[in-house]
């Protein structure tokens, strides 16, 4: 297979024009946090402003119609790249969002409906989840008075998952999950978590905000019952996110927004439903977003994902083997290959992550640092944080070497 | 480089050898602060004698500028009044909040003024008051109890 042509794909980006402190190139090692977008992608929402704009669902002209069309067909395309049917895919205004609607959907449930939790439920999650996937939960818990619990990790950065069958109990209702950290990289395995969870009548909710953008997906045979991510982080602009529900769970679900576009209809008195997906998606959507993010996934689909996986998969192999020629530095989650993505923390002996990220900053090297959305896992992992590179399409083995030269910078300017 | 005007010598050396980083016993009063963005952690012990701060003891985690920037604090507040003392607290955060327009006065704030390129780099401001608000915080509530 052959890999991606990093500097033709990268003339789609203006941003890395920019010329960054101290005169320099941008070395951008942070698409965990939030991809840039390619020009494709800028050019569809303003299109979508300059040429279609309008309320979708709504009015009876021509613009609202080009509007639904767009904004549907965005929804097609999402299906599409998912492996999932049109009205499967909500839209959200990002991940967060997403696990928040699934999370107070229970919440708002009866006792006649399957997702009623109450004091005899439990609820599962894991150690190395983002505050976005652990903090729903751990609060759906306290408000239904389920329980909660975790798999924890392992000192290398693995799910522990030895004791499956103790952790998912028969009283466990859901199962939220991140398929890979944000932090550590590690892709976790999935198939004897989903087969445990739906042997006890638990759904799995997947986070699959850094899967995503950075491999092929399809619900279907991961088996899982929800996923969420954000597309941001997959090129696509800010302010909207997917949720992707099998159609079975969507019809049973209680709303989480209520509001306009959402009904099938009203008295002062009582409101019924509209179906799945227009239920989960209350008011104006954030349309030109949405638009947006389907010119972003036809953008991956066009290099491939599975050249993206590939591409990537070399980028971290060397980023890892470069990094543990470094004394004194040492990486934070899985150090080989093996069901692990593009992600790389590390501490350097003696230098906190702000001060390593800030002498980074000065060669245009642009990291993440501190605890990454995942205090817990920081904990448990024995540092209080870490400074993170992510990579992406548009990096290369040029970006990886001036990471690492920044590094033995930070090291000689720190004298650590 | 850039970077020189935010990593001064003196804050280096604080880093390395912080003052007064060893929690003193019976404190007049004792505070916890933390940097949600960041995870930086502070503890830090007060002893007043009357209305003088007579010893300013801290534990934490943190940045080079968080670390030094309290060590420096500990070495300015120890000896003053608390009156005198939170005017100089004021009189760094506005140095901090000023963007790299003012560069402080040297003779309110000795060491500290070293600190006045943090100013520059929006993301480091909260780094260095970090300890400083403690001490504030910890001399309102111990002013506020001896009045009580
Ligand atoms: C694993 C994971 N889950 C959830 C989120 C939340 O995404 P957003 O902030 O776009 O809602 C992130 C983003 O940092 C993430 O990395």
């Amino acid at each position: 297979m052959t890999n991606l042509d990093v500097a033709l794909l990268k003339k789609d980006f203006p941003i890395f024009t920019k010329v960054m402190r101290g005169g320099s190139r941008l070395v951008y090692l942070d698409s965990g946090a939030t991809a840039q977008k390619p020009i494709q992608v800028l050019d569809a929402e303003r299109e979508f402003y300059e040429k279609h704009n309008a309320a979708v669902h709504r009015g009876a002209h021509l613009l609202a119609e080009e509007a639904s069309e767009l904004y549907e067909g965005a929804r097609s395309t999402v299906a599409q790249f998912l492996g999932a049917t049109d009205d499967e895919i909500i839209f959200t205004k990002s991940a967060t969002e997403s696990l928040n609607l699934v999370a107070y959907s229970f919440g708002n449930s009866d006792s006649s409906n399957r997702f009623y939790l109450d004091s005899s439920s439990s609820i599962v999650i894991s150690e190395m989840e983002h505050h976005a996937n652990l903090i729903p939960w751990q609060q759906l818990a306290k408000r239904t008075g389920a329980s909660l619990s975790w798999f924890p990790v392992t000192e290398d950065g693995r799910l522990d998952l030895s004791n499956l069958e103790e952790v998912i109990k028969p009283d466990v209702k859901v199962v939220a999950i991140t398929h890979q950290s944000n932090v550590l990289g590690t892709i976790n395995p999935l198939d004897a978590i989903v087969k445990r969870a739906h042997e006890v009548g638990a759904v799995v909710v997947l986070d699959a905000c850094q899967s995503v953008p950075h491999f092929a997906i399809d619900v279907k045979s991961l088996g899982v019952d929800f996923l969420a991510f954000s597309g941001h982080k997959a090129l696509g602009p800010t302010g909207v996110g997917v949720l992707w529900g099998k159609a079975e769970h969507l019809r049973e679900m209680e709303p989480f927004l209520t509001g306009g576009s959402m009904i099938e209809s009203v008295t002062m008195t009582e409101a019924t439903w509209a179906p799945a997906p227009r239920k989960f998606e209350a008011g104006v959507p954030n349309m030109a977003q949405a638009v947006g993010l389907a010119a972003a996934l036809k953008y991956l689909t066009a290099l491939g994902m599975d050249k993206i996986e590939s591409h990537e998969r070399e980028l971290t192999e060397y980023a890892l083997k470069k990094f543990s020629e470094l004394d004194r530095v040492e990486v934070i989650g899985p150090k080989n290959i093996e069901m692990r993505g593009a992600v790389l923390s590390f501490t350097v002996e003696g230098a906190h992550p702000h001060d390593v990220g800030q002498v980074l900053d000065q060669y245009g090297i642009a990291v993440r640092t501190g605890h990454h959305c995942a205090w817990p896992l920081m904990r448990k992992m024995h540092v209080v944080g870490t400074t993170r590179a992510s990579f992406y399409i548009y990096n290369d083995h040029a970006d990886v070497d001036a990471l690492v030269d920044g590094v033995r910078q930070v090291q000689k300017y720190f004298k650590v | 480089m850039e970077l020189d005007s935010l990593y001064q010598e003196v804050i280096l050396d604080h880093y390395k050898n912080p003052a007064h980083k060893k929690l003193s016993a019976n404190p007049t009063v004792s505070v916890h602060h933390v940097n949600p963005s960041c995870g930086d952690e502070i503890t830090l012990n007060l002893i007043l004698d009357g209305s003088k701060v007579k010893d300013v003891s801290w534990d934490g985690v943190g940045c080079s500028i968080s670390q030094a920037s309290t060590s420096i604090m500990t070495d300015l507040m120890i000896g003053k009044e608390v009156p005198e003392a939170l005017s100089v607290v004021d009189e760094f955060t506005e140095l901090m909040q000023s963007k790299g327009t003012l560069n402080g006065n040297e003779e309110t704030l000795d060491d500290a003024v070293a600190l006045a390129g943090v100013s520059k780099f929006p993301a480091r401001v909260k780094c260095a008051l970090l300890g400083w608000m403690a001490f504030k915080d910890a001399s309102l509530q111990a002013t506020g109890k001896n009045e009580g």
